[in-house]
């Protein structure tokens, strides 16, 4: 019982100590967002590894995600005989919760982890020392560009997964179930409005910041060899999704 | 000119640096010599502020830059170049454009120019054919030299070399000691290199510092240092000095 008290301690010391220099770290970010020289280059080239290299799997998750979602719902519906509301449900589900949320989680998979590994390579064979040697501010150069095109583009590709799985519910609950089209498309303009989509698109901004800074974070600070990168790569992409998925229920109850 | 006051420096609970007292002369070669994980690198890196000591000062051109903040301290790190023990290129670049790194930084040069200054630098280290090479697919004793190309590139004041010659051939290691010798005088160049090699140390040397139990045991010309008595550096240099005599 005690071990398991000190192991509690341990752990929730750790989580604070973590949290802490993240906030050490999104501080000196906005910092420097503000102090030339502007690494405009840098953040063109996250930008697109980030961005427009993650389109295909984002467009991918969307267009299924919106389909069992109209698949699912159209079950559910025909129950009660509510299958016009389909088209707003799907659309709902996709531009509140889905899109931002998954789009969010298949970025960290992908952008999450490069930038805790290629970080953490810089850090364990010196290269980051060898910036600041050479009067280059790591942080400046590596950090700042990652977290504001992680920003930037979230927003974006969250849209696409939008678009697409709003697609993809269409083609599902009208081509292939049968529902009028013209309900389908008039329900959902009636109930949907700019809000839920807006508020999807806040949610990516912020689980954007929350995933570039975990990477950044961990890379950053990683230790010891290529173990020690590949420790840092796992605890970004598992701590940035437990990040996602909580701050999107604060998120939740706060813009509801 | 760099002064060490009483540094020390603990990891966890290895006490490395215990009370370092070291001065570096402005325009001059200073070796440091010392047991391998003595602290050596640890040393030179307090030097440009890369790692901050436990308690102690380290005064460059008489500024204390343990106590400047990143602002400053980025500012003074600009009269150094420094090549790191695994001359930690950047593996994303080329051997030309790490070379072109520092230059592209903190200068505003035409393109024509910069790869001018890239092609001389690497011509001066053996390098000239390899600039379009990756970091990894060199020889661990080029991407040294591709590291001391990176290191001058901006002729800097203050050079701080973490074994400049290991792992080079005999040939190769002069040729980099004559380079140190030419553009430490040429330019009256403050320079520090950690040593593992005496003939390199004596060639090189103004002045030689020796690490040893977390303090400067020893520090002197090289004629002082070839007649010591501490008994750990007498073992350093038996080898060599009868090598010498022979
Ligand atoms: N970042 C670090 N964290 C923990 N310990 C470190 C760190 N850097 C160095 N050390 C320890 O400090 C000691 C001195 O290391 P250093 O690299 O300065 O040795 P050195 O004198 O340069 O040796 P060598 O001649 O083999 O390069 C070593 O025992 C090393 O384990
Ligand atoms: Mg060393």
């Amino acid at each position: 019982m005690k071990t398991f008290i000190t192991f509690l301690g341990r752990i929730t010391i750790n989580i604070l100590g973590e949290m802490g220099g993240m906030a050490v770290m999104l501080a000196k970010t906005i910092i420097l967002t503000f102090t030339p020289p502007f690494r405009i280059r840098n953040l063109i080239k996250q930008m697109e590894i980030i961005g427009v290299n993650s389109v295909p799997v984002v467009l991918l998750t969307g267009l299924f995600t919106g389909m069992v979602l109209a698949l699912q719902g159209y079950y559910g519906f025909k129950k009660f005989g509510g299958e016009s509301l389909l088209g707003a449900t799907v659309t709902l589900s996709m531009t509140r919760e889905l899109g931002p949320v998954l789009t969010a989680l298949m970025v960290t998979a992908r952008a999450g982890s490069a930038m805790a590994a290629e970080l953490g390579t810089m850090k364990v064979t010196e290269q980051m020392d060898a910036l600041a040697a050479m009067a280059v501010d790591p942080l400046q150069y590596l950090i700042v560009p990652r977290i504001w095109a992680s920003i930037l583009m979230l927003p974006l590709l969250t849209g696409l997964a939008d678009a697409i799985g709003i697609v993809g519910g269409y083609i599902i609950g009208v081509k292939l179930l049968g529902i009028d089209p013209g309900i389908y498309v008039q329900r959902t303009i009636d109930i949907v409005q700019l809000r839920d989509i807006t508020d999807g698109l806040i949610k990516a901004a912020v689980f954007g910041l929350l995933l570039a800074l975990i990477g950044c974070y961990k890379g950053y600070h990683t230790k010891g060899g290529a173990k020690g990168v590949g420790e840092a790569t796992t605890h970004a992409v598992v701590i940035a999704s437990i990040a996602i998925l909580i701050g999107d229920y604060i998120l939740t109850s706060l813009l509801m | 000119m760099i002064d060490l006051i009483d540094v020390h420096k603990s990891f966890n609970t290895q006490h490395v640096l215990r009370g370092v007292n070291l001065h570096i002369p402005k325009g001059k070669t200073t070796v440091i010599l010392g047991q391998s994980g003595g602290g050596k690198s640890v040393l030179l890196k307090h030097m440009l502020g890369l790692i901050k000591p436990d308690s102690g000062q380290i005064l460059v051109d008489g500024v204390d830059i343990t106590k400047l903040s990143d602002k400053k301290l980025f500012a003074i790190r600009k009269k150094f170049g420094m090549l790191f023990q695994d001359a930690a290129l950047f593996d994303s670049l080329t051997i030309g454009e790490n070379v072109a790194f520092p230059i592209r930084e903190h200068k505003r040069l035409p393109e024509k120019k910069i790869q001018k200054i890239v092609k001389e630098k690497l011509a001066l280290v053996g390098l000239e054919e390899h600039a379009h090479k990756m970091p990894s697919e060199l020889s661990g004793g080029m991407k040294k030299r591709a590291g001391l190309a990176r290191a001058i590139a901006l002729d800097p004041e203050i050079l701080l070399f973490d074994e400049p010659t290991t792992g080079l051939d005999p040939v190769m290691t002069k040729k980099i000691d004559h380079l140190i010798i030419e553009t430490q005088k040429n330019l009256n160049l403050t320079c520090v290199v950690i040593s593992h090699d005496m003939a390199s140390t004596f060639r090189i040397a103004h002045n030689i510092a020796f690490l040893c139990q977390g303090v400067i045991a020893v520090q002197g010309t090289p004629e002082e240092i070839k007649n010591t008595d501490h008994p750990v550096l007498k073992e350093f240099l038996e080898g060599f000095l009868r090598h010498q005599e022979a």
